[in-house]
């Protein structure tokens, strides 16, 4: 059982929720860019972790060899497949995803996942080191993705036990959970540990700016327009840890944030760290998204993420209740 | 800050999932499922590890690696202008970079890219003004007091005087990264003829 890559859109490629545990040998956990929207999406398809399609910006024409179960998740995508449903595609089914129409990113899950061999625990792509995913790259034309053995059989029992079926979806759809109705969105975000030696302008600047997603920006950092961030000190960095959400500056004045991809250390001095919950609604940002920063402590970064797993929680048993379990 | 992590890696609870230590500090990454306060939690474990005494080594794996490296021009581009700078000859930069033991002060940047302290003063040279756009894998380099091995062929600024025919970081790999921190490292001169037959 396969799915064929008939256009590949932009960016696409395989992600789960990573691999954690390695930064420790200069590899980052990687994973879903939004790992609220990709959850949710598994979830709606009776999966857990398994492996799902990552959309960016354009999404790609696929067809399904077989009956599939799947479900569309994260930012709006211009397409007949409805969204945050689970939606059960007869056998040859073409799926056409046009443009992102709000938001950024979208997961696109198969009942049981796509089968491809994880590699150091995960089955997400590394693009930086080429593994992990279908043979560590970005998807292209004709490629053929792998279900497993018992695709068929799963999305048709998992589809007949969902409750308020409607023909080959459902009446009800989960919450998306990320992505904004308007910008500027708001990200909070922690002083880094070298706020100090930026100077005060620089400092102001940081909280005041509207900033603007930037053209160069991936799965390893998002660079952010506007105006230069100057230090007061340009005495030279040791080198230090970063994680997913850190602020670096480098000499040229542009923030960048790091994300899934990033590096593990780095001799840029960080400015702020944004709070965990709030990056997944920073991956939803396309180039030209607007964002706002909002100082925060770590005690309120840490309520906001307690707020965000509760979210989830809510919306995962809302979908468990509708499977009957 | 490796002694420091030596100390940590011993006595740290289940939610601290990796440890990373670098030059500018120790990471500690918490298990997102971990419910305390992460920076209460992470000064009570260093305070704890200061009171049961820090080591006065850096964690020891034992593990002597041994990277031949070729110094044939054609993968030495900086070569030169490090003998311009250090006033030595080509043999003598050779020599002092392998001449001694390594440690690896820490992993970071890429996978498996190893930051080695132990280089001979005599060869303390700043980075280069423009870093390259792309470094081969493979690549030896050194800037200031320190080697790396380029894992990947990625951009760098540092000097570059040699290649190793060693894969430095393989996923596959039962040890997927060369290198671990606390590691002693040695670098062997190879001959081109020997880099070939190595990289087959």
């Amino acid at each position: 059982m396969s799915v064929r890559v008939q256009r590949p859109g932009l960016l696409m490629s395989l992600q789960d929720r990573g691999r954690h545990g390695q930064h420790h040998l200069g590899l980052c956990p990687g994973g879903a860019m939004d790992p609220m929207a990709f959850t949710l999406a598994n979830a709606l398809v009776g999966n857990g972790n398994e492996a799902a399609l990552e959309l960016t910006v354009l999404g790609p024409e696929l067809v399904f060899e077989r009956e599939t179960l799947v479900a569309l998740c994260g930012a709006e995508f211009e397409t007949d497949l409805p969204h945050n449903r689970p939606v059960l595609l007869p056998a040859g089914a073409r799926v056409a995803i046009g443009r992102a129409v709000r938001g950024a990113r979208a997961y696109l899950a198969v009942a049981g996942g796509f089968a491809v061999e994880p590699v150091l625990g995960s089955r997400s792509t590394y693009l930086p080191g080429g593994f992990g995913g279908f043979e560590g790259r970005l998807l292209r034309r004709n490629d053929v993705l792998p279900l497993g053995d018992e695709a068929e059989r799963l999305s048709r029992e998992r589809f007949a036990a969902l409750k308020s079926r409607n023909g080959r979806t459902v009446r009800w759809s989960a919450p998306p959970l990320t992505v904004a109705d308007r910008e500027p969105i708001v990200l909070h975000a922690i002083e880094g540990q070298h706020f100090a030696s930026f100077g005060a302008t620089a400092q102001r600047l940081f909280f005041e700016t509207v900033w603007r997603v930037a053209p160069e920006s991936n799965r390893m950092g998002f660079r952010l327009a506007g105006p230069a961030l100057e230090r007061a000190e340009d005495d030279e960095i040791l080198s230090g840890p970063t994680c997913l959400g850190s602020v670096q500056v480098p000499p040229n004045g542009v923030p960048i944030a790091l994300m899934a991809d990033h590096q593990t250390t780095g001799g840029y001095p960080r400015i702020a760290e944004i709070a965990s919950a709030d990056v997944p609604r920073l991956a939803q940002l396309a180039p030209g998204g607007l964002l706002h920063f909002a100082r925060c402590g770590l005690d309120m970064a840490a309520e906001l993420r307690r707020d965000a797993r509760e979210r989830l929680e809510a919306a995962l048993r809302g979908i468990a209740w509708r499977y009957g379990t | 800050m490796q002694r420091l992590a030596a100390a940590v890696q011993a006595m740290k609870p289940d939610a601290v999932i990796d440890l990373v230590p670098a030059l500018g500090g120790l990471a500690l990454h918490f298990d997102p499922a971990f419910e305390g306060n992460v920076l209460e939690a992470s000064a009570a474990l260093v305070d704890a590890c200061i009171k049961a005494g820090v080591p006065r080594e850096p964690a020891d794996t034992g593990a002597t690696i041994e990277v031949p490296v070729c110094y044939a021009r054609e993968f030495a581009p900086d070569l030169a202008e490090v003998c311009r700078l250090t006033k030595l000859s080509q043999e003598e930069v050779i020599e002092r970079h392998a001449a001694p033991t390594y440690r690896v002060l820490m992993i970071g940047f890429a996978p498996g890219h190893a930051y080695l302290g132990g280089l001979d003063r005599r060869l303390a040279v700043p980075r280069r003004a423009s870093p390259r756009a792309e470094v081969p894998a493979g690549s030896v380099a050194i800037a200031n007091d320190q080697a790396v091995v380029y894992p990947y062929a990625i951009s760098g600024g540092w000097n570059v005087i040699g290649r190793s025919p060693l894969v430095v970081f393989d996923a596959f790999r039962s040890r997927p990264s060369l290198f671990l921190a606390g590691d002693r490292v040695r670098f062997r001169p190879i001959t081109r003829a020997q880099f070939e037959a190595a990289a087959k």
